[in-house]
Order: structure tokens, then sequence, then C-alpha cells
């Protein structure tokens, strides 16, 4: 049986499953509408979840390829009692959010981010974040909350890994 | 001004990914539908054969004009946009039928089956075909391409022009815009058993939406209850389209009796939705040997495209703003919309303003250069200041006029005049040394009249609705459309009440509970949404004074709210929110506030373009540093400062956000966005091709907030949503210029490297 892991949960996934986008699958068979729809041509990186550490677009990844995989969403930010990812907090302190559509898609690749580099630059912030389109923000308070979750952590010595929060 | 923290009360939705947004709604045998084009840009006698979509697996139903109950056509002033359109086909954006099927992919597999077809006829491209004697009449009303014209005359340019010591002809064109919103159109319609139909729809104006669902489906406007969720994005944009896709979905609900989704694909979005107005503007502007400008005439054509939509109301901006924010005794200005068989064009953010600001503030600059007068004592020279006339006739005497102040404050803050003297002109080496990037640094300064100003109706309501456990619940009028508006308002009556922010619930609001106050447009959300939730609250703070104070064993007048409690004379006695709404209940009154904010009164003479047409203005000043690759003429962005007088900071952090946010669209206006057509058609469907400022495009910004308290708004607060989008295109083209000595009118600014040469 074909499995995949999202938000440390296991899923069995069906042969017609597999056909399908994991954007599709995410949000129409298990419920995780947190993963926005905003192109579906890998252009805007609404989409973006971390897959196996690194920062994806669900929407041009086979849910096929998925597979044996472990996916992080937004909704696996989230720590239990509903405690925020100090990237999540930052987001939210730094006034980095209006809209909202884009955030999600922002906050992953912004996880992937941190799961790798543990003080970037903002020019470092900039690049990660390059397939992340806003139209609201102009990014300037984006690159503020990633610098200022890179800090927490450091400075709090917290893991940035979502699951060892949990 | 309250402390740098951030507030957002839909903050934690959005982070966790919880923000509900119309996609993400949906309900047990809901039905999905997708829309048909015509896929003719001009067509007569148009025909739709569904017969073998209808036989495709899972289609339920196909509905075309002839199922429409009400009105196929609506529109906000002339009802000329085709909901679902029939026999007269006139843009490639035009809907002929709507496909429902109980999956999306039947759906999308049966409307690819639906066949279409047309007589074409001659289409209008341009604005100079649509002028042409004998051009083909676009607009379903009237018997001309020209469907509005605007007259400004004040005093008499035309005799002057002969004494000037520079006498300026300039043209310059703007470009076609999407909004590029990241969520796209979606909306989802539940038919309910009292008859009533619920929309949940990715829109930016319920009550325009109402009318538009209520118009389709030929019902009263009490049968339609369009609620507030989580938007992504409007920018203007999420009007009549997104207003089309609610009723769309309504229709379908009504005539299958179950749940609708209609969710625009990126591609539908870009091709169907309204543009932001493409301008040609014609400047012939007289200047005095000191820099004074003492004669314009100015005449602009707009591409109104297929259907009117908002083309009147964007074009008067343009017209009561003609020539910036200066002060000019003798101006003429005739400003026209003209119908094109082009997708059409309609609100957005700057409405009419950015393409004015693009022409003006680069003939500031260009008669600077050449009169040899500083940029900036160019502008001294004829800005507005308190008292100033505008080019309306309005005498701006009631508000602070702090135009020079801000333009100071932001040449101080990015260091203008030393950097202007370091501006490459197309010859030295500026920029970084040895890098071959030419330098350049300029600005851009405007006013921009606050609210809908002459242009309509402007009033607001408010209620409050207190509980008996002390908390309360708040709505007004203004829609959240993710600019934080509800966050504004929430920490407005926190002020009013001196009240704990935990204490206030924005209700979710919707059509059926509260009145009509107005599209949430034109930078007027904070200043008349504002304004309404003061108006309550005073009268809820008398209703609690009257009650309360006996209590509070004072009279009524001396009873006051702060830290979280009500109070007494000199602080002896304080009842608890709890022990006040508990009073209440025992004297069988009601802790409820209704109030309605009007607007300061405005005037208007048509015939000559002269009167107040703003109760208030905001006043914005933008710079940038920037450098041009000589060797492939691309711009590098390096710095960009941003100053506004908004009157009053309500929430400090989502006003910088607005800001840097709205000079990020204007970057795209500026560098990037084409939203180009070929024959009719568009070129681009995708975030591929058009491409908006990524976060790598973007320098780092500064926000420099002016606050001068204005006495028009019950706040003090005006607005920023769309001061900060206004001008730094003109910022831009006139730093390029300071780089490569090269002017460029046209929009987006395009260097070709032989343009250096």
């Amino acid at each position: 049986m074909n499995q995949i892991r999202i938000n440390g949960k296991a899923f069995d996934v069906s042969d017609d499953e597999l056909e399908l986008s994991l954007l599709e699958y995410l949000r129409e068979r298990r419920f995780l509408t947190g993963t926005k729809n905003g192109c579906e041509k890998g252009l805007c990186g609404s989409c973006t979840v971390v897959i196996d550490g690194k920062a994806l677009r669900a929407c041009k990844t086979p849910v096929g390829k998925a597979v044996g995989t472990s996916v992080v969403t937004i909704e696996g930010m989230e720590g239990p009692n509903g405690a925020l990812h100090p990237i999540q907090q930052a987001f939210i302190d730094a006034g980095a959010i209006q809209c909202g559509f884009c955030t999600p898609g922002m906050v992953m690749s912004s996880y992937a981010l941190l799961l790798r580099e543990k003080e970037p630059s903002r020019d470092d912030i900039r690049k990660a974040l390059r397939g992340n389109l806003c139209r609201c923000t102009g990014y300037q308070q984006i690159v503020d909350a990633v610098e200022l979750a890179a800090k927490v952590i450091r400075e709090q010595a917290l893991p940035a890994d979502a699951g060892s929060l949990r | 001004m309250r402390p740098d923290t951030a507030f957002r009360n839909d903050a934690r939705a959005k982070v966790t990914g919880r923000a509900t947004y119309a996609d993400d709604v949906s309900y047990a045998g809901m039905l999905h539908a997708v829309p048909v084009y015509a896929d003719y840009v001009a067509a007569k006698d148009m025909l739709v054969d569904a017969s073998e979509a209808l036989a495709y697996p899972g289609c339920v139903r196909v509905i075309t004009a002839a199922d429409v109950p009400g009105q196929a056509n609506f529109g906000q002033i002339e009802k000329d946009y085709p909901i679902i359109a029939s026999g007269r086909v006139r843009s490639c954006g035009d809907v002929c039928a709507l496909v429902v099927a109980d999956t999306r992919e039947a759906a999308k597999a049966a409307a690819a089956l639906v066949k279409v077809s047309a007589t074409p006829i001659k289409p209008v491209l341009t604005v100079d075909e649509a002028l042409l004697p004998g051009a083909p009449v676009v607009p379903s009303y009237g018997d001309s391409n020209i469907v509005t014209h605007h007259r400004l005359r004040h005093g008499d340019p035309e005799p002057l022009f002969a004494g000037c010591e520079l006498v300026l002809e300039e043209e310059f064109r703007t470009q076609a815009i999407e909004h590029a919103y990241m969520e796209p159109e979606a909306a989802v319609c539940v038919p309910r058993s009292d008859g009533v139909v619920e929309i949940y729809g990715s829109m930016q104006h319920p009550f325009s939406t109402r009318r538009f669902v209520a118009a389709l489906l030929g019902e009263p406007l009490s049968n339609v209850e369009v609620y507030t969720i989580a938007v992504g994005g409007g920018f203007g944009g999420k009007d009549d389209n997104a207003a089309a896709v609610c009723a769309r979905a309504a229709l379908a609900a009504r005539l299958t009796g179950r749940p609708v989704k209609l969710r625009y694909d990126r591609e539908w979005s870009f091709r169907e939705t309204y543009k932001r107005h493409p301008y040609r503007l014609r400047y012939k502007v007289g200047v005095s040997s000191e820099g004074r400008v003492l004669a314009v005439k100015t005449t602009m054509h707009a591409d109104s495209g297929a259907y009117l939509s908002v083309t009147p109301w964007v074009t008067w901006r343009s017209t009561a703003q003609c020539f910036g924010p200066y002060s000019i005794d003798n101006i003429h200005a005739d400003v026209y919309g003209v119908a094109t068989n082009n997708v059409f064009s309609g609100a957005m953010r700057g409405f009419g303003s950015p393409q004015v600001n693009f022409a003006v503030e680069q003939i500031m600059d260009i008669a600077a250069h050449r009169l040899k007068i500083h940029p900036l004592g160019m502008r001294r020279i004829n800005m507005v200041k308190q008292d100033s006339v505008t080019v309306t006739g309005q005498r701006l005497d009631g508000h602070t006029v702090s135009l020079e102040d801000v333009m100071n404050r932001v040449v101080h803050e990015i260091g203008y005049r030393k950097k202007y003297e370091q501006c490459s002109f197309g010859k030295a080496e500026g920029g970084e040394p040895g890098s071959g990037e030419l330098y350049g640094i300029g600005l851009a300064i405007s006013y921009r009249g606050a609210s809908l100003g002459a242009e309509g109706m402007d009033f607001c309501s408010c209620i409050l609705n207190g509980q008996n456990d002390g908390s309360i619940l708040l709505e007004t009028g203004i829609h959240e459309n993710g600019q934080g508006s509800e966050s504004a308002m929430t920490l407005i009556l926190a002020d009013e009440l001196g009240m704990d922010l935990k204490r206030i619930r924005y209700r979710r609001s919707s059509t059926s509970s509260i009145p009509d106050s107005g599209t949430t447009v034109a930078t007027r959300g904070t200043i008349m949404g504002g304004s309404s939730v003061v108006v309550a609250a005073r009268q809820y703070r008398k209703l609690l004074s009257d009650h309360l104070a006996e209590r509070l064993r004072c009279r009524p007048e001396d009873v006051t709210f702060h830290d979280d409690k009500i109070w007494g004379l000199n602080y002896e006695y304080s009842l608890s929110w709890e022990e006040a709404m508990r009073e209440l209940f025992l004297q069988r009154v009601t802790p409820y506030a209704f109030g309605t904010f009007q607007a300061p009164p405005v005037s208007w003479d048509d015939t000559n373009g002269q009167g107040d047409a703003y109760f208030t203005f905001v006043y914005s000043c933008q710079a940038v540093e920037l450098t041009v690759d000589r060797k492939t003429g691309n711009v590098r962005l390096l710095n960009i400062v941003a100053g506004h007088d908004i009157g009053k900071a309500i929430n400090k952090a989502m006003l910088l956000g607005q800001m840097y946010g709205g000079v990020a669209q204007g970057v795209g206006m500026a560098l990037t966005e084409d939203f180009a057509r070929e024959d009719g058609k568009p070129v681009c469907q995708n975030f591929d091709k058009y491409r908006i400022p990524r976060i790598t495009d973007m320098p780092e910004m500064t926000g420099v907030i002016v606050e001068n308290s204005d006495p028009n708004s019950l706040t003090g607060a005006k607005g920023i949503g769309e001061p900060a989008l206004e001008l730094i295109a003109p910022a831009i083209a006139n730093a390029v210029f300071n780089a490569t000595g090269v002017r460029y009118n046209e929009l987006p600014i395009r260097i070709k490297p032989e343009d250096l040469a």
C-alpha cells in the first residue's frame, strides 16, 4: 500500500488519488485547505508545502511523487494546544499579514529556509522566498518576520523543526 | 500613536491556515459550475449549442441567458455588462454559458463540449480606432464610442502661453494593469429553505454584489444575503466581475436547488476581469523663467473597454486632480472615456490618479531640468499650501495642508539633495564604483482627495451590541478585503470606550445585518468606517452614562471610560464592564447603538469642473534610488522612502504595510506589468508572462508617517490605501532620467541598451 506522511500522520493513498496533484489531494481529500491554490501552474507559491525538509509547490507535485515522503503543511506548523511556531508568531508580530492568501506558502518557504540556515541574511531570506508572490505587503514586513523568527529560534534555543515542537 | 506591535483580529486564523476563503467552503451535495467563453472579440448573432455538453456524464445543467429570470445585463452606472451574454459579443472576456456538474472536473470537461457560433464583426481595438469617423459603435447604449467627457475650466490658459519662458508639449501613455490579487474569484451559493440565497464570495463589495445577484435572479434585495469571509486581496478589482461570479453561482443554485461552487482558474480571472484604464495624456504646459506654471491645457483619453463599469468616476478623479498637487490659476482639461472591444476597464487602487501623476510629476522634472531649476524648488513654487486654491477652485482651508512638510521629511530621510548631485545623467559613472551602472534618485509628490468626493453619496454605519458578560459585538458597513479594516475599527472602538481589545468581537456581518454603507473603495474605509464607529461609540457612552451615573454617584456628564472600566468623578467609584452590563440589564435597558457618519459636504459643477471636490486630502511624497545597467538596461531599485500625511495612525504596522504594498504595486506599474492585448485577446494568462514584483525585485523601504489630525474625520485619521500606490511610477521615471538622461513617457518603462549609447 502506498503511504504518505502528512504532518506526522500516515495516510494510505488509493490508486485514483495517485493521479491527483498533491494540492488537490491535500485540499479535496484530506480537507487541509490551509494550502492555497493561486495559479495551479507553479508560478505563485501559494501552495508551498515542505516535503522531506524542502519547500515544494504542491500544485506541481503529483501525489505519486510524494508517496513515501513526509509532508508538512501549514496545519502542521501549530504545536499542541494551539502553540504557534516561532515563524507564525513572527509573521503576526512583524505585521507581515494582510489578505493572508500567500501567508501559508510564505510560512512554509520560510520554514524550509530556517531548517537549513540558522542565521539567514535579509538577502538570503529574499532569495529563499523568491518563488512566493505577494500582492499586498511589498514583502518588507515578510523579510522582517523571517529575520525575527530566526532570531527568536536562536536566542531561545528552540528547535526550528515543527515536528519536534509538537 | 499606538506602540509598534501589530494588531490584526484575523492574524491567528491567517497564519495557521484556518482562515476560510470562498474556495475553502464546501457543502454536502454541492455542485460545481464553470464559465464558457464566447471566444470572439466582437461578434453578433451568437448561438450556444449545449446538447453534447448536457450528455456528458455528471453534467447537471447548462445555463444560458435564456434561463435568466431577471436582468442578464447589469452594471454600477450603466446596465450594459452581460453577466451572461446573448446575441452580441463585445470582448473576449464575455461569458455566454455556465456548465453545472457534480464535480469540477466533469463541469470543465462538459464545458469544452459547448459549441458557440457567431458572426464576427470588425473589432475596435484602440482608442484611436474608436474615435475614427464611422468606427463601429461598441456600447449597447448611446451612439458614440465616447462614453464620458469631463470638462475643467479654471481661468484661461490659451493667451498666456505666448508669454511663457518655456512651453512644454508632452504625450504620455499608461498601460492596462491586472489587479493580480493572489486569490482568484470564487463563490459558494446556498439556497436556504426560507427562500434566501446565501453568498460566500471572494468579492470586496457585499452590497454591490447583492445588487448584481438580485438583478440576475430578478428577486428583491432582501432575498440575497452576502456574507463577509476572508478575501485574498481586491485592490478595486473584486467588484463587477467578482459580483458576476457570485451572481452566476447564485443563479445555478436557484435553478438546481443545490449549493453551487464557482471557482475561477487564474487564466479565467486574467481573461475576464476588468483592468486599470490605459490612458493617453497630452499636456501643454507654460512655465515662467522662475519655474511658476502659468498655463496648462490637457486632453486625456481613457480606454474604457467593452463596458462602462465605473469609467465616468475614474475619469472624474483624473479631472479633479488633473495637474497633481499644484495650484494653477489657468488650466483647462478635457478627459474622455472611450469604448473599445478590449476587456473592460474598471476600478483599481489609485482610480484615475496614477496615470495623471505619471505625466504631471515627470513634467515638473522636465521643466525644472530645462529651466535649470532644482526639482524641489520647482515643486515648492507651485505646490498647494495652506489656504491654496486647487484647480477645481476649492480653497484648502478645512484641514492641515502639509505637502511641503511631507516632501521635506522624505527629502531628509533619503538624503535627496546630496544624492541628486551624484546622479549619472547618462554620463558620469555613478552607482557603486566601477560597476558600470548608472545611478539616479527621483521623487514625486501628490495629493489625493480622500473618500468618494463629489463622485457619490458618502455615508457609513456602525452597530454596537453590548453583551451581558461585558463583551461587545462591533460591525460596520466597511468590508475586510485583507487590508485590516476590521482591526482598525476594533482599535478605534477600544479607544473610544477605554476598553480592553479582548472584549471586542468584530462580528462577521452580512448584507442583511447592517444597512448599505456604500462600497469599500476610494480610501474611505478608515475615514468613513472609523468615523461611524466614533458616532456609535458616542451614543453608546451617552446611554451608559445616563443609566450608570447614579451607581457612580455623579452626574452623567462626569462619567468617563478608560482603563477597561467606567468611572465616576475623581476615580472614587468605578464599574467593571461586567457590572455595568448587569446594571443595564436590571434597568431593562439594551446596551445597543447604531451610528451613521455622513461625510462633510462636497460640491461639483459639471459644466466647468469646478467645486469642492473632496472634503479632505492626503499629502504624499515618495522617493527612490536606483541603478540602470548600461549593458542590459535593467533597473535595480536600491532604496525607497514613502511619506504620507494620513491624519492619524490607527494601526502603525498595518499602515506601514499599506504603504509598502502600495509602493510594490506601483513598482510593477512602473517597470514590469503590462496587460497587453493582441487582436483584442490578452497576451498574459498567468504569472509567467504577467510579472508582478517578486521579493527580490523590491528594495528595503522606509515609511515616513506624518500626522496632522484631520478635523473632518472623527478619529483624525484619513486613509492610505490609494495614496501609497499613486506616485512611485513617476518617481522611478524621474530617477531613470536622472540616471540615464533619457525620458520614458510610456509605461511600463522599458530601457533598451541602445537608448543608453
